[in-house]
Formats: structure tokens, C-alpha cells, sequence
């Protein structure tokens, strides 16, 4: 595949994890990972559990830092070097291209449902209005009642907490979006919104990638499986 | 220390104190005249009467009067209290200088807690006693701290004074020690004077000293200097004033003292400037020597 | 990208034997908040007094950029400068709210002081902005003559806030702010503070070693150890992906919450 193509490209991305606090231990997660994934294209990430693939979703965001090679993304019409990027250029990337949505909510106390979906879009410079109207319709689309919305999550079911986050990470329209299991707690109704909402963003020239635990879902949305294999541990 | 009988002040160098002492505090007023508003500390001496009673103000006079100078002394306006008669009296016995209780006839008058009536010239010194020079004392403990204040004229902390007195009492409710800044630069404490007598600081032709002898400092008002009274623009300054007139001499505009005539709530309002209600007496009994009560004048009677 | 607010290089303190900093760089953007982390003596509160010009270091230069672009060395401009600066565009949040606070100020003094400070002078005009201010940190505004000694420690820190925020200066320093307080009142306050300062834009510099309230108010971290930042980084990366033994001994040391 041409690299000029694509929205995200990684060069042999390596991860271990060395735990100072067990006497030094390293683990070695990943090893010569080659992705690269087209605008409009959505790639499922594939391999049993437990070989990496949400510890490669966290490296694309920038979560956990790479340890061997390089994360390249399209950031503003120009290819940027995620691995090289500093903290606030990290933070420049996440607010205008790079989107995440991660299986549990991070609840901000006190804030409420429709603010935390409108907080990303308020972020990149929308009028206040016109982001928590985009909000409010996306939570409507996703079966949250409006009596929720300025209710802050932190007592909402598992399944509504991940409504909002998914809200949340679809309301800006990223040019990428990482989703890591973006269905496991849904009913089939809202599996079908989050279908449509994948669809939809592909159609908008996203390019998106995703850990789907939902066979059934995976094969509806992504375009090809990128497999993630567990690598020899390595003393 | 010996007495001299043949020495013509008592035994003491004129005007009681030393030269060294004198060379001294008119070095400190020097500068506090060449730095308006700002305190000047300098070595106060033990005096031969208790702190509180205007030491500060009594070195300050020392400093500056000559043989020929005419020394009026008041407290609270009065030419006649136990303060004022005996400092009066210590520097006719130390100095020979001349005392009067009239404003217009002094070259020096040493105050506490007034400003006379009487518009002064600028041939006339007014000397202050000072129990507290430091206008933030009651608001930052800390004198290092006010030092900096000053130097760095950092002087919001004294609105929120104001501020906190206008949010208790509706009103600023300092009647006395109003603050002042002077020639746009010093905070000062214009001493226990009430604000009444405020306004009459600013561009006064007289030199005004000020002297606090506990707490070692001494700062001036030079004639001509802008001295203004603090305040907010939606709660303008107001100087205020007893309602009436004088029962002696029935002045309008002067500052007056409530005085309570006996035991069953009877009051009346008198002149605090004993001189000022005096003169208008004399001049009123002068005017009309038939009349045997004061008749109540009015502005523009002559 | 914008230039520094705050820009600080070769930072070195150190008290007779012991290195509060050792060779420390740190800068500070228009908008960012940014926690220093660490135990007590790891030199993150000298870190904080040295960069607000409170304490001169042994060697080293801190640059604070003024509106109009010009960069100013915080120990070259003269006390009056300093000051002048702490009471517009800078602001500090004591771990204490009695050394920021005036206690024997009514609650709309405290808030009025900096306005008063910066020379305004319209009494109504000075309580209708502290009223504002009270009502945005959550106090009645019916409390606004009463004295920070008749409140409780959340709200003496709420009151503090406000105080400090009412110039809507660019950057303030804040040293531990929920230090001390229970904690369900911490985390109140540090929501307030979160909102407040994504309101207002302002530039924050947190002393604490609450990761969670770092977590909570940082885009990015600093991990100081022994006068040394030994690791720094974006908030998330920091915490979730910890590189240096004591920063993994410290998030390892925090319950999840």
C-alpha cells in the first residue's frame, strides 16, 4: 500500500513494559507492528486476547509510548510523526485529528451527559450552541433520554456511560477514530446506531480502527482484519 | 543634671533639646519636607513628659522654633486643656519663647487632633502630634511589609478599608485619622484630626510637620501640596459635621464639640477652635456692644 | 504554536547539602495547565516559589512573557515589577487559605481587593463583580459581608479562588490547593477549579502530590524527584505509561479510583 495514501501508518511500532517495582521485569508486547490504514477505510484489529491489541490502540493515541519505531498520521493536510511529537502537540493532534473512544467513560464529577459530548467540539472551536445541539442529537440517536443528558454519568448503567462515550468520540467527525470495543456493553438497537455512525464516518472519509469483539459487528464494518499476534516472550 | 542658676532656660539648652539632637531632626524633616507624605524615621529622645502626650510633636517644635518665634499650643482645639497649657508653659520656660492662644499671631502652633479655623499663612509652621504615622497599621501588622507598600505605592489594601466600612455601615464611617494620599504618590495618616479638618490640608500655604515620638518617625506636607482624601466615585468624600450652629458664637461652618450642660440630657454645641468662637465674639460684641447674649450670625454679617 | 508564558532553563537551589533543583527546565503555555508531581522534599514547591519569583535560584533564568510578546527574566525586574505582576497577571492559590485569604476582610473585600489593587474605584460596581465571583465558586452571595473565619475550610479555598481569579490573570501558581481539606470537598473544588480554568483559559501551574487531582486538571505533568524532574509528559501517557521507577512506584501507590 502507498504510504502517501494513508490517514495513519506505523514503521515497525515495538512495546514492551518494564516494571521497575518487580525488580526490573520487561514484557515485551509488540514487535514489528506495520499498520497502515486508508480515509475511509476501517480496519479491525484481530488475535486472541491478551496479544496487544489494546495495547497498539493506546500507542496510536499516543496513551503509551512507543518504545521501538515510528507512528506517522496525517495531521492537518501533512504527515506528523506521532512518536515524536511533544505533549502539546499531542494534545494539538488529539483536539483536531485523532479521536478515541475507549470502553469505560471517564466521568469528570459533576459534569453532565451533554457537556461531556459537547466538551471535544467546544474544544476545536464550535459555538457553544451549536455543539451541545450536535450533542443532544447524537445522544437522541443513541437512545439516551433526554431526562439524562445534564445528569453527570457517573450513575448511569455501563451501557449508558458507553452511549455518552461514543457520543463523545463521534460528535467531532476525527479524521481517525481508534474504538476499542465500542459495542460490548449495547443492545441490539444501538449495535445497529453505532453500525450506522462507523458507516457514516467511513462515507465522510474517516479512517477508522478498532478492536470489535462482536464478530457480528466486525464483519459489518471493517473493510479487512489486521492481526495482532502475541510475540515470544523475551527475557 | 546641674541647675544653673544664672542660665536663662532652666539649666537647658535652648528649646531643651542639644544641638546634635536638633541638627539631627531637622535633617529627618529635611527630608521628609523633600519627600512629601513619606515617613522619615529618626532617633526620638526621652522627653520630660509620658509618650501619648506629644513627645513627637514637642522635638518637632523644639527643632524649628527661634527666640523670636510666637508659639500656639492646642488640644482638640482648645488653647486652654491640661496638654496644651503645659506645653505651652515648658517651652516659655526652656526657650522664652512667646506663647498666644491667637492663630493669626503664631509663627509655630502644635496640634493635637485639630486644624484652627482660622485659614493659616505662609509665614506659619503647623506641627502635629502623631500617635500612630502608619496609615495600614490596623490592616498589615507587618511593618516590613507596610514599608514595602509605601515603596511600591501598592495601596489597594487601604480601599478595601474604605470598602469594608461602606459595606458595614452604608457609609465610610472614619471620622478620624481619614487617610489622605499626598501629591499623588504617599498614603499618609493626617493624625487623629477629624475628617472635617481633611480638606483643609490640601494646598495649605503653611508648612505642616507631623511628629510621632513612640513610634520614631516624623513626616511633612509641604505648602501648595495636593492632599487628597480617599474614596470611591459612587461614595465621594464627605467632611463630616455636627448639625447647628454654635451656642457662643453661632458659627455655621466651624467644627463643633458636643458639650453636656447637666444630668438630665441637656446638651449644647460649642466651637471646637476655642480661639476661632472667641475672635467671633469679641467681634460680634464689637459690633453690637448694646446686645449682653452672642446673637447667632450669619455669613456675610461683618 | 505560541510562545511560552512562563520559560524556564538550568534551574539550580540548593540548601546547604541538599538539591531542591537540580538543573531544572520547565515552560509553560498560554491555556495549559500543568501539575508537578512528586513527594514532600522532591522540590516541587521550591520549583513553584523559584518560577513565581519568590525565591531566587543559585543559577538559572525564568522568562515570563508579558500580552504584547516581550520577554521579561522574573528575577531581573525588580520587586515593584513582581508585585505588580502577582496582582494582574499572575495570581497564587495557597495550600492554606488563611495565608491568601485576609480574615478580618469580609468575604467581598477579599474578592475586591485585586480590583481595588488595579485602581478601580466604583464601590457598586467593585460588589457587583465580587457577588459575580461569589455565586461562580458556589457561595451564597448573601455571605458577601460575612468574614472568611465564619466558613468552612472548602469554602475559605472556594473564596481564595475567587479572589485570585476576579483580574482573570493568564497564569496563576497553585500550591497544593485541596491540601488538607476532606475529601469530598476536594473533589468539588477540583471540579470548580477544572471549569473555571477551561472557562477563563488561564495558564495553571499545580504543586500537588494528589495524582488524581493531577489527573483530573493537567494536560501535562512533571515527576520531580530529589530536584530533578525524572519524567514529563502528557498527563495520560504519564500516568497510564509510567517509564521511570519512582513515577511507577507512585501511580502504583494510588488506589484506583
Amino acid at each position: 500500500m502507498s504510504i502517501s495514501e494513508s490517514a495513519l501508518w506505523t514503521e515497525g511500532l515495538g512495546k514492551s513494559f518494564r516494571l521497575h517495582l518487580q525488580g526490573g521485569l520487561r514484557i515485551p508486547v509488540l514487535a514489528d507492528v506495520d499498520l497502515a490504514v486508508k480515509p475511509g477505510e476501517c480496519v479491525a484489529l484481530s488475535g486472541p486476547s491478551g496479544a496487544g491489541k489494546s495495547t497498539l490502540m493506546r500507542c496510536l493515541y499516543g496513551n503509551y509510548g512507543a518504545e521501538q519505531g515510528r507512528i506517522w498520521l496525517r495531521h492537518q493536510g501533512a504527515p506528523v510523526e506521532l512518536t515524536a511529537a511533544d505533549a502539546r502537540a499531542t494534545r494539538e493532534i488529539r483536539r483536531h485529528t485523532l479521536g478515541y473512544v475507549s470502553q469505560f467513560l471517564r466521568v469528570i464529577p459533576r459534569v453532565g451527559a451533554l457537556d461531556i459530548v459537547a466538551e471535544p467540539l467546544i474544544a476545536r472551536g464550535a459555538a457553544p450552541d451549536a455543539a451541545r445541539a450536535r450533542a443532544r442529537e447524537l445522544l437522541l440517536r443513541l437512545n439516551l433520554p433526554e431526562r439524562l443528558h445534564h445528569l453527570p454519568p457517573a450513575t448511569f448503567s455501563g451501557g449508558e456511560q458507553q452511549r455518552v462515550n461514543l457520543a463523545r468520540g463521534f460528535a467531532p467527525g476525527y479524521p481517525l477514530l481508534l474504538l476499542d470495543e465500542p459495542t460490548a456493553s449495547l443492545d441490539a438497537a444501538n449495535r445497529a446506531v453505532v453500525i450506522g455512525l462507523i458507516g457514516e464516518a467511513k462515507q465522510a472519509g474517516a479512517a477508522l480502527i478498532g478492536i470489535f469483539h462482536d464478530v457480528e459487528v466486525r464483519d459489518q464494518v471493517a473493510d479487512r482484519l489486521f492481526e495482532v499476534l502475541p510475540i515470544q516472550d523475551a527475557a | 543634671m546641674s541647675h544653673e542658676p544664672g542660665s536663662p532656660f532652666g539649666g537647658y539648652n535652648f528649646a531643651y533639646l542639644d544641638e546634635n539632637t536638633k541638627r539631627m531632626i531637622r535633617r529627618a524633616l529635611l527630608k521628609a519636607v523633600a519627600i512629601p507624605g513619606h515617613q522619615v524615621p529618626f532617633g526620638a529622645r526621652e522627653m520630660p513628659l509620658p509618650y501619648g502626650w506629644g513627645t513627637g510633636g514637642i522635638q518637632v517644635t523644639a527643632a524649628i522654633l527661634g527666640p523670636r518665634d510666637v508659639l500656639k499650643v492646642i488640644d482638640q482645639g482648645a488653647d486652654d486643656t491640661t496638654n496644651a497649657v503645659s506645653i505651652r508653659r515648658f517651652f516659655s520656660r526652656v526657650a522664652g519663647v512667646r506663647g498666644t492662644t491667637r492663630t493669626a499671631e503664631a509663627t509655630i502652633i502644635q496640634t493635637r487632633h485639630r486644624i484652627p479655623e482660622t485659614p493659616l499663612t505662609e509665614a506659619q509652621t503647623l506641627v502635629y502630634q502623631v500617635p500612630m504615622p502608619e496609615p495600614l497599621f490596623r490592616l498589615e501588622p507587618r511593618l516590613a511589609e507596610t514599608r514595602r507598600m509605601h515603596a511600591l505605592a501598592d495601596y489597594g489594601l487601604m480601599h478595601v478599608k474604605l470598602y469594608e466600612d461602606i459595606a458595614r455601615h452604608g457609609h465610610v464611617s472614619t471620622a478620624y485619622s481619614y487617610p489622605v494620599m499626598v501629591g499623588g504618590r504617599y498614603l499618609m495618616s493626617p493624625s487623629p484630626i477629624p475628617a472635617f479638618d481633611n480638606p483643609k490640608m490640601h494646598r495649605m500655604p503653611a508648612l505642616q510637620l507631623f511628629g510621632a515620638g513612640r513610634e520614631k518617625k516624623i513626616y511633612a506636607v509641604p505648602p501648595y501640596t495636593e492632599v487628597r482624601s480617599l474614596d470611591f466615585e459612587d461614595h465621594p468624600f464627605r467632611p463630616h459635621r455636627a448639625d447647628g450652629c454654635c451656642a457662643l458664637c453661632g458659627s455655621t461652618t466651624s467644627y463643633l464639640d458636643e458639650v453636656l450642660t447637666d444630668d438630665r440630657g441637656g446638651r449644647m454645641f460649642v466651637c471646637s477652635d476655642t480661639d476661632y468662637c472667641e475672635e467671633r465674639q469679641e467681634a460680634a460684641a464689637t459690633a453690637a456692644p448694646a446686645s449682653t447674649t452672642p446673637a447667632p450670625e450669619t455669613e456675610g454679617v461683618a | 504554536m505560541s510562545a511560552p508564558l512562563l520559560e524556564a532553563k538550568g534551574l539550580n537551589l540548593a540548601f546547604g547539602a541538599v538539591r531542591a533543583l537540580d538543573d531544572v527546565a520547565i515552560d509553560i503555555h498560554p491555556g495549559e495547565v500543568v501539575a508537578i508531581v512528586g513527594e514532600s522534599g522532591s522540590g516541587k514547591s521550591s520549583l513553584l516559589r523559584v518560577l513565581a519569583g519568590q525565591m531566587r535560584p543559585d543559577a538559572g533564568t525564568v522568562l515570563y512573557r508579558d500580552p504584547a510578546g516581550t520577554a521579561h527574566p522574573v528575577h531581573g525586574m525588580g520587586e515593584a515589577a513582581l508585585r505588580r505582576l502577582m496582582r494582574t497577571d499572575w495570581g497564587f492559590v495557597h495550600q492554606n487559605a488563611r495565608d491568601g485569604l485576609r480574615m478580618g476582610v469580609s468575604a467581598g473585600g477579599n474578592v475586591g481587593e485585586r480590583l481595588m489593587a488595579i485602581g478601580a474605584r466604583h464601590y457598586g460596581g467593585i460588589r457587583e463583580e465580587a457577588t459575580e465571583w461569589l455565586k461562580r465558586v458556589e457561595i451564597d452571595p448573601a455571605r458577601i459581608d460575612h468574614l472568611p473565619r465564619t466558613f468552612s475550610g472548602g469554602m475559605q479555598q472556594r473564596l481564595q479562588i475567587a479572589r485570585t481569579l476576579v483580574t482573570r490573570p493568564r497564569l496563576v501558581f497553585m500550591d497544593e490547593p485541596t491540601g488538607g481539606l476532606d475529601v469530598s470537598v476536594q473533589a468539588r473544588l477540583l471540579d470548580l477549579i477544572r471549569a473555571l480554568v477551561a472557562d477563563l483559559g488561564i495558564a495553571v501551574l499545580l504543586v500537588t502530590h494528589d495524582i488524581a487531582a493531577a489527573r483530573l486538571l493537567a494536560h501535562r505533568i512533571l515527576v520531580m524527584r530529589r530536584g530533578q524532574v525524572v519524567e514529563h509528559g502528557l498527563t495520560d501517557r504519564v500516568l497510564d505509561d509510567p517509564q521511570h521507577p519512582y513515577t511507577q512506584l507512585l501511580v502504583a501507590s494510588v488506589l484506583a479510583a
